[in-house]
């Protein structure tokens, strides 16, 4: 032990005890490696990460953004679907009630029609009765003067002829109206 | 210690010489006054222009779609960042952390692998001195986090544990300062320094001691050194893996004590 240290102590070499020189080497030398580290070598490799992760998230970024273009495409074209199924539907409905309206005023004019052609009916029925009221009328008076000048031309006293005469001129007339009604 | 003393009385009798630590130590390419320009000073001056120089290359484009480079690169960067700043030190603020453990791990990293290039062959944390200057600066740093954060009150959380009986606090406090605040950046440190300069020094002595078995006249002798010449290949596949993870270590203990000051209040 004592030899050992006396050796070393001879030679200078115990291994633990430091050269100054030596520290200084490797302070100045590390000093200046920290500095190239610091300024370029971990900037340039953070920049290369933060590009590469950019690169990856605006993929995904793009991606997503393509997606909600679809889903908006999407939305649109069943927001038009639903649209032009009510557009149908609302004309569908007009369809419908304008039909419907169609028929009510033609039930109506065809009622209408209805109404004035029995009203007309009616009116020229009454007229052809005033009308053959009217001609009945003076017909019976010169009738009824004719079977007066003849019951007076042959006995007013006489019921029995007089009766006779009435009943002759009754079927006399009717028979001149069956005639009539036979010609018609 | 031993290992130390072996040449002293072993060398006059013309046996083996194994290496000692004072072989660590090449003669200086050049020096200006007391400072030795040495293999080792240009390793770790070339450590900042390969560290740098790989990374500005591999991000120079900035593609989406990374080349081979960029991919390796992103890859060296993304495992500091996302596996050692935000799983360890997490929250929203650990971007401020990985620029320092971006720069600490690769410098390690890169130095540690000095060691398993033929010709370079030289871990430069197997020299102290480099060690202690990661350590002290992360040390300043994690405890100069842990009072911007918590003010005055952080001695309190750093150093009495919650749930701790009062009458054991008087054990328990002296034992939390000193691992916390004294232990800490030496073992930091240490650990480094210990695995590199111990690995440095197994492949030197396979390295001489094949040399030496070889120069041996007799045969059989000599075709021990297959053995050897195995052993020493194992071991330096041992080594590069012992490299990585201590570069590993170091940067996941410099994320461990800054969370731990950070979130002090939490622990």
């Amino acid at each position: 032990m004592n030899e050992a240290m006396i050796l070393a102590a001879e030679g200078g070499t115990n291994p633990i005890i430091p050269n100054g020189w030596e520290i200084l080497v490797v302070a100045i030398s590390f000093a200046i490696l920290m500095y190239i580290v610091v300024k370029k070598v971990v900037p340039a490799f953070e920049k290369i990460y933060a590009e590469r992760t950019e690169a990856i998230e605006g993929g995904i970024a793009k991606a997503e953004e393509a997606q909600a273009e679809a889903t908006a495409a999407l939305e649109e074209y069943k927001q038009q679907l639903t649209d032009a199924r009510t557009e149908a539907n609302r004309i569908r409905e007009e369809a419908r009630s304008e039909g419907a309206r169609i028929l009510a005023d033609l039930k109506d004019k065809a009622a209408n029609e209805s109404a004035r052609i029995t009203e007309q009916a009616h009116a020229q029925i009454e007229a052809e009765r005033a009308s053959a009221v009217a001609s009945l009328r003076s017909e019976v008076g010169s009738l009824a003067t004719e079977l007066a000048g003849r019951i007076v031309g042959e006995s007013l006293n006489d019921d029995e002829r007089s009766a006779r005469v009435v009943d002759r001129f009754l079927a006399d007339l009717e028979s001149e109206n069956e005639n009539a009604g036979a010609a018609k | 210690m031993i290992a130390l003393a072996l040449p002293a009385t072993t060398q006059d009798e013309g046996g083996f010489s194994p290496p000692t630590i004072a072989d660590m130590h090449l003669p200086p390419l050049f020096s200006i006054g007391s400072f030795d320009f040495s293999k080792h000073t240009a390793l770790v001056l070339l450590s900042v222009v390969i560290i740098a120089g790989f990374f500005m290359y591999a991000a120079r484009k900035g593609s989406l779609v990374p080349s081979k480079m960029q991919f390796l690169g992103e890859f060296g960067y993304g495992f500091v960042r996302n596996s050692i700043g935000k799983d360890i030190i997490g929250g929203r603020d650990f971007m401020k952390y990985v620029p320092l453990l971006f720069a600490i791990f690769f410098f390690v990293l890169v130095n540690n692998i000095y060691g398993a290039i033929p010709i370079l062959q030289l871990p430069t944390f197997s020299h102290v001195g480099g060690a202690y200057f990661i350590a002290a600066m992360v040390w300043v740093i994690w405890i100069a986090l842990g009072f911007k954060k918590h003010g005055i009150r952080y001695l309190k959380l750093a150093t009495v544990p919650s749930g701790v009986p009062w009458y054991l606090l008087p054990l328990i406090i002296p034992i939390e300062i000193i691992s916390n605040f004294l232990v800490r950046p030496i073992t930091h440190s240490l650990r480094l320094f210990a695995t590199m300069l111990s690995g440095h020094l197994i492949v030197m002595v396979a390295g001489s001691g094949i040399e030496f078995l070889v120069m041996q006249e007799n045969i059989l002798l000599q075709g021990t050194s297959l053995l050897v010449l195995a052993g020493a290949i194992a071991m330096y596949f041992l080594e590069a893996l012992i490299m990585v993870l201590q570069a590993y270590i170091f940067v996941l203990l410099t994320a461990i004590y800054i969370e731990g000051a950070l979130h002090a209040d939490a622990h």
